[in-house]
């Protein structure tokens, strides 16, 4: 009984598995203004009284001059270490008495903060996040002792073959570039870096015309604009970027790093595709039958489930500002690490030379379309962290509503002959185990 | 992250905690959902459950006698007919629920000689039952955009989808399908059990850290099952079979034996109709006894363990005692009091540790404490520290031990006490903006134990500790002379200043073309 029940059931799904719901319906997004003319996104979301902040500046680690690499990360890990006449301690117990989660990180591409606070806070946290964005101390102890911190991190795991393979790579594939540097410098440039360093890091890239926000919480959007206008108002109306030249990977090379250990783990770079091109969404689908998140990718089947080479294996499109590609990643026994690469290479060889077909399309779409809410709407710091993404982008505030039509006018051809362009290109491949020549 | 540097301190954190929830597969929310720290990591058993109020009323339909709802604040639980808890924590922010269903059966319910046995049944559940033949349940989940995995620990096996509502019931039918009709082949098995070895050499037999904290929590627990880890040894593992698992599985996997919580878009009756007509339709296959594990005796010895490894470059050390946890704590309030202990003394850049070591004497790049207290049985209170500049490990150490001895001498301050629970207090308003990290939070706490009042008077209970109560644990558990304390060592110590000379520390070869 019970099972004919469940049949019936599953049978059912395919009927009204077709009108999907839109993933836009819970979140209004309101373009908001402060009094000088900076926009935010924001979602007014009365579910709990909290208020998540988001920002992100243009120019990361990119933006560290060549002989003071580790800068722009330095300079993130300093701006919650005292600003205004409020030395570190002083300023880091004003706003944990508010009850305010704040923090800051160094990309590549960009500075990133987020902060978290209960609504009845949120003038006073603001505040405190103004001070920190616009008046950072730079202090000599706070800086003595976060470099020391970040030089202890980069010693840590100098030894690392993981560590020392990535080093490795990026220099491989991005030559001179800025990519092929670690944003944390390294203990030398980091010695080299002084206040004024910092200063002038920070009065280059903390503008008004650089900055993209995401605001979600429980206040209206007046309120919203004041505090937008709070934190950021005071900042310089334009940001002085270095520029920054696009780079492809360089592709078609081996690096191998010997260390005996039980498990190998493999990279392959290939090409990627840009956010801005017309072929952005045919990749992103061709990315989710190949390797993409999920327990049912072509390469989860053969290498995993059919082989059980790996635990984990799985391919992502990267995009930065000034460089794409398709990573493909596993970690497998020592022994079959041949075995591993040969099966991913075939796979990928099938792909290009084959192509997907229509089913594996449908349903590569059906995941893309319904996984944006998942994905993306866990929280409010969430929702708040996919409005700045959408801006980063140059994305229309009507997006998520645009996006399941873009998404479903992908043809089976354009994936296909994405899959031609990117796969018949030579990999660049990274191999860390106990390698034998 | 605060800075690089105070991202490490959740790093460390995170390690300790990695070994203790392993996912079904590698990925975004399996990361996610092991990464995070739950704000109240568990609660006591000894508060009453008098504010609960009924929301539903008993009726008969269908044939059927509809479970009463119980409402604490905006938690719903009830129970089916059974035997399985049912908890609703509705969120309407957005167009997704999470769908949890909760063993409670870990690691440490294993028979003896075969760890690893709840992790690889974990890996096993995605096999396939007839009615869903392997495959079927993650396409679909994978075609509604959904995202799906489990994780095992010593107390629980959880597994979850994160979905659009409208698909919830599918959901359901699927996972109360496969809580008794599991088909298990040797096919199946031999592959996933080189999934499992290869999760163990990824997770740990890679990592220098991992291996020796391994090492360590086996030195801790001398008799408890917790002495195991989750994955298994390696060859205990090798020899996992399909009888061991369908042992295991028909032992622990029955209604009566499992919570389901279901968090988000979704009202608490509709969950009850989709519910009786899901899990409720489950036979009960085993009666629960109490679980009873073998317990520690009194300990009167201090242990220490170490690794020297090629791939280490600066010494650290992590020090564990054993403390009780939130459910098996003689003393109420003990585990709340630890908790708190734990934050005042090493919870970030406001604590004992910080402002002490990092900031004002500056001989810490890194250190830090925390109690995990969500478990049947002890729980265990964690310190670690990494020198920074010349400072050496031994000294480190000995200011760490100082810092402890201060707070058994001369207690804490109320102001200190204050700030920290004002500190948990705000994230638990932050995380009812979760909805998965919420039904995460419950799920532990309910496999762990307690029941759905207890998480919600976390807060209340909290208020009650007083700087007296501090002092006292500390005094209790943290005195000197038992524990274990275990270092993480380069190859050689006087190999330092040498080995910065040679660029080429573990071997790089050169660069050759790809075949």
């Amino acid at each position: 009984m019970n099972r004919i029940r469940l049949r019936a059931s599953a049978l059912l799904l395919f009927v009204w598995l077709l009108p999907f719901g839109s993933p836009a319906r819970a979140v209004e997004i309101q373009d908001i203004m402060s009094p000088k003319g900076v926009h935010a996104w924001f979602v007014e979301d009365k579910t709990v009284p909290v208020l998540a902040i988001r920002f992100a500046f243009k120019g990361g680690a990119v933006q560290d001059p060549a002989d003071k690499a580790g800068l722009i990360n330095l300079m993130s890990g300093l701006l919650d270490e005292g600003a205004g006449t409020l030395e570190s301690q002083a300023w880091q117990e004003k706003l944990d008495s508010l009850g305010a989660d704040l923090s800051f990180a160094a990309g590549e591409d960009n500075i990133s903060g987020a902060m978290k606070v209960l609504a009845e806070n949120a003038d006073k946290a603001a505040a405190m996040l103004a001070l920190a964005l616009q008046k950072p101390r730079f202090d000599q102890e706070p800086l003595n002792r976060v470099r020391d911190q970040i030089i202890v991190g980069i010693k840590a795991a100098e030894r690392d073959p993981m560590t020392i393979a990535q080093k490795k790579f990026a220099v491989e594939l991005y030559g001179r570039h800025p990519y092929a540097r670690p944003i944390e410098g390294t203990p030398e440039s980091l010695k080299t870096i002084g206040r004024a360093d910092l200063q002038a890091a920070h009065s280059r890239l903390f503008a008004r015309d650089n900055v993209k926000i995401g605001i979600v919480g429980a206040i209206t959007k007046e309120q919203a604009a004041a505090l937008i206008g709070k934190i950021f108002d005071a900042l310089p109306a334009k940001a002085e970027l270095r520029p920054v030249p696009p780079v492809r990977p360089h592709l078609g090379g081996l690096t191998t790093v010997h260390y005996t250990m039980p498990q190998t783990a493999i990279n392959l770079v290939y090409p990627g595709v840009a956010r801005k091109d017309k072929d952005y969404y045919a990749a992103y689908l061709l990315n989710y039958v190949l390797g993409g998140s999920g327990l049912t990718s072509r390469l989860f089947t053969e290498v995993r489930e059919k082989r059980g080479l790996a635990y984990s294996v799985r391919s992502s499109l990267v995009n930065r500002d000034y460089s794409d590609s398709l990573v493909i990643s596993t970690g497998t026994r020592a022994p079959s690490a041949r075995q591993s690469l040969e099966t991913i290479r075939t796979e990928v060889k099938k792909i290009a030379e084959n192509g997907i077909n229509e089913p594996e399309l449908q349903q590569a779409k059906s995941y893309v379309i319904g996984a944006y809410a998942v994905q993306n709407m866990g929280s409010s710091g969430a929702i708040a962290a996919t409005l700045v993404g959408l801006q980063e982008w140059d994305l229309p505030i009507d997006y998520i509503q645009k996006r399941e039509a873009e998404i479903n006018a992908v043809s089976l051809d354009e994936v296909n002959a994405v899959a031609k362009k990117l796969f018949t290109v030579e990999p660049a491949i990274l191999m860390v185990g106990p390698i034998k020549d | 992250m605060l800075s690089r540097f105070k991202a490490e301190i959740l790093f460390a954190l995170f390690l300790l905690r990695r070994l203790v929830v392993l996912a079904a597969f590698a990925g975004g929310g399996a990361q996610a959902f092991a990464a995070t720290q739950p704000v109240a990591d568990g609660v006591a058993v000894t508060a009453q459950a008098g504010t609960e109020q009924q929301a539903g009323q008993s009726e008969e339909a269908a044939g059927q006698v509809l479970p009463a709802i119980a409402q604490s604040g905006n938690v719903y639980s009830f129970t089916l007919a059974n035997g399985l808890q049912v908890v609703v924590l509705p969120n309407h922010r957005a167009p997704v629920v999470t769908n949890m269903i909760w063993y409670r059966a870990g690691s440490a319910d294993e028979p003896r000689g075969h760890t690893g046995i709840a992790h690889f049944l974990e890996h096993l559940m995605f096999k396939g039952t007839r009615a869903y033949p392997a495959g079927e349940f993650s396409t679909l989940v994978a075609r509604l955009g959904g995202e799906q995995n489990a994780f095992t620990s010593y107390d629980y096996t959880a597994y979850y989808e994160i979905i659009a509502p409208q698909y919830l019931k599918n959901m359901m039918i699927r996972e109360a399908d496969r809580m008794e009709n599991l088909i298990l082949t040797d096919e199946v098995i031999g592959p996933e059990r080189q999934v499992i070895i290869e999760e163990r050499r990824m997770r740990t037999d890679n990592d220098p850290a991992a291996m020796l904290a391994e090492e360590a929590r086996a030195t801790l627990f001398l008799n408890s099952p917790y002495h195991n880890p989750v994955i298994g040894w390696k060859q205990e593992m090798e020899q996992l079979n399909r009888d061991d698992a369908l042992a295991f599985y028909g032992k622990y996997y029955t209604p009566n034996n499992a919570v389901a919580i279901i968090a988000g878009d979704v009202d608490p009756a509709g969950v009850r109709a989709l519910a009786m007509e899901t899990y409720g339709k489950v036979k009960q296959r085993a009666v629960m006894p109490e679980r009873r594990r073998p317990q520690e005796p009194v300990s009167r010895t201090r242990r220490e363990v170490a690794m020297r490894d090629g791939r280490v470059a600066e010494p650290s050390f992590q020090i564990y005692r054993l403390v009780p946890s939130y459910n098996n704590a003689k003393n109420k309030g003990e585990a709340e009091a630890l908790d708190l202990l734990g934050e005042i003394l090493g919870g970030g850049s406001q604590s004992r540790l910080y402002k002490n070591l990092v900031v004002k004497t500056g001989i810490a790049a890194s250190v830090g404490s925390a109690y995990d207290g969500t478990a049947i049985d002890d729980g265990v209170f964690y310190l670690y520290g990494l020198p920074r500049g010349g400072a050496a490990l031994a000294d480190l150490q000995a200011a760490v031990e100082a810092e402890i001895a201060a707070i058994i001498k001369n207690g804490v301050s109320m102001q200190e006490l204050e700030a920290a629970r004002k500190r948990y207090m705000k994230d638990f308003v932050f995380s009812q903006d979760s909805p998965s990290g919420l039904a995460q939070l419950y799920g532990a706490a309910l496999t762990t134990g307690m029941r759905v009042a207890d998480v919600n008077n976390w807060p209340e209970r909290l208020k009650s500790v007083k700087p007296a109560d501090i002092k006292a644990v500390a005094a209790r558990y943290l005195a000197p002379g038992t524990g274990v304390v275990s270092r993480l060592l380069p190859l050689h110590d006087a190999e330092k200043a040498d080995n910065r000379r040679q660029k080429k520390a573990p071997g790089g070869k050169g660069t050759s073309p790809a075949q």
